[in-house]
């Protein structure tokens, strides 16, 4: 059963050097109250693993702001300037996926694989910089490992005491996958957390025994326009 | 200059939307690629796959306007969401590209070469963004199209023998749709199926750097 926490303690559990799942895309799913709190309690030196940079003022791009970054594997950074202006100083590490070889890396570490191997990247940088050609059945993949993170912290919709989850819309995207990919799992809960049996369990995105704290969000969700 | 000569931002996704049949499932790119549904012929509707996980992504909302903070297109427009759309994880929605469920996708380019490799993503030396899904959607997509300019703003031409810039794949595309030539992959090299409107065979051939394959007979594109 999942545990209901205060932002406050639930951020605690998160030390300088950990690996870090940012659930979101373009900062939708992103939970932006356990952000404000990774900024207030400050570790440091953490890798963070998210589908993009977010922005100067939402999802992982105020933690690079705050420089709590040290290194940041995403597929996409353009809407975030001081990405390339740190690793220009020699101040963060970037690692760019595919964003498809990013999910499904991280999809393999959290359902025991042992890697992907994929057609996306051959005969470019990707597989230059890391991906490793293999052949099968006379057709050439590239392999990568698998992406766990010490926490993964995500948006949800909806969820139970059980700590099930119901995404909306377009907060799902990396969110159900990096649930599943993480030693502790935190979930930010939009809607008041609800007694179980009140979810459909045909309609539950994340089963409850893989969320491990819930974090029940306060404010409205922030629009942020493009 | 005739008065309703079209631009490229017409001829190129008009071109492309008569490639579409009615229900297909296809992933367009910003810019020029995102245009093609104001050309679909009457009765013709597609089914348009986002990377952030949805099928069936409507109009968006304009800014400041009314908006559901949860739903996004894939170019960070808050959006609507049309009749029958779904929406799923980022695992999925990668699985419906790399698994060959996309007729089409239509992409725009830096650079395309001789044997269909493309570049996208980053010029050397640039801006550095990141490729997103543009890797997975050239290696996975049934067909990729390239709807660029036939030249860049300096006037160089962006079908080349042998793409410059860093990859977004090798040997991936099948067709080059241009504002002035329609032009097919093949095994053999690029052959010009077509011509815009008003464009000669020797104009396509004076401004492209690779070699064409020119049959004996090129149409003007039907548009």
């Amino acid at each position: 059963m999942a545990v209901i926490m205060d932002v406050k303690e639930a951020v605690k559990k998160i030390k300088d050097g950990m690996v870090i799942h940012v659930g979101g895309f373009y900062a939708v799913g992103t939970p932006e109250d356990i952000i404000d709190e990774m900024v207030k309690q400050g570790p440091k030196n953490l890798t963070l693993i998210s589908n993009d940079g977010g922005a100067p003022d939402k999802g992982v791009g105020r933690l690079l702001a705050a420089g709590q970054v040290k290194k940041l594997i995403i597929s996409w950074g353009g809407r975030t300037p001081l990405i390339p202006e740190l690793v220009d100083k020699g101040e963060l590490e970037l690692e760019l996926n595919p964003q498809g070889t990013l999910a499904e890396r991280i999809r393999a570490a959290g359902y025991g694989l042992g890697g992907i191997i994929t057609p996306t990247g051959l005969g470019t940088m990707i597989e230059e910089k890391f991906g490793q050609r293999v052949t099968f059945n006379g057709q050439d993949f590239l392999y990568h490992t698998p992406l766990k993170a010490d926490v993964a912290i995500i948006g949800a919709y909806r969820a139970d005491k059980a700590g099930n989850i119901i995404f909306r819309r377009s907060q799902r995207n990396f969110c159900e996958i990096m649930a599943m990919a993480a030693d502790l799992t935190i979930a930010q809960v939009y809607k008041p957390i609800e007694e179980m049996g009140a979810l459909d369990p045909d309609e539950i995105m994340v089963p409850g025994p893989l969320v491990d704290i819930l974090v029940q969000q306060t404010g409205e969700e922030r629009v942020m326009w493009r | 200059m005739e008065m309703n000569k079209l631009s490229p931002r017409e001829i190129i996704p008009k071109r492309i939307a008569m490639m579409f049949e009615d229900g297909m499932l296809v992933n367009l790119g910003v810019g020029v690629p995102g245009l093609v549904p104001q050309f679909l012929p009457k009765g013709i509707k597609v089914w348009l796959h986002a990377e952030n996980g949805s099928i069936g992504a409507g109009a968006p909302v304009p800014p400041g306007g009314e908006v559901d903070p949860f739903m996004v297109d894939a170019s960070w427009q808050y959006c609507t969401m049309m009749p029958g759309a779904c929406t799923f994880d980022s695992s999925k929605s990668f699985g419906i590209i790399r698994g060959g469920h996309l007729a089409y996708t239509v992409l725009g380019a830096l650079q395309v070469d001789e044997e269909g490799s493309l570049a996208n993503w980053v010029v050397p030396g640039g801006k550095l963004a990141g490729m997103g899904g543009a890797m997975d959607l050239v290696a996975g997509a049934k067909k990729v199209i390239i709807a660029t300019e036939h030249c860049s703003k300096d006037g160089s031409s962006k079908v080349l023998k042998k793409c410059t810039f860093p990859l977004t794949g090798l040997k991936v595309v099948d067709y080059i749709v241009t504002d002035l030539a329609f032009i097919e992959v093949t095994p053999e090299g690029l052959v010009l199926k077509e011509v815009a409107p008003g464009v000669t065979v020797e104009e396509v051939v004076s401004k492209t750097e690779a070699k064409l394959i020119i049959p004996a007979n090129v149409p003007e594109m039907p548009i």
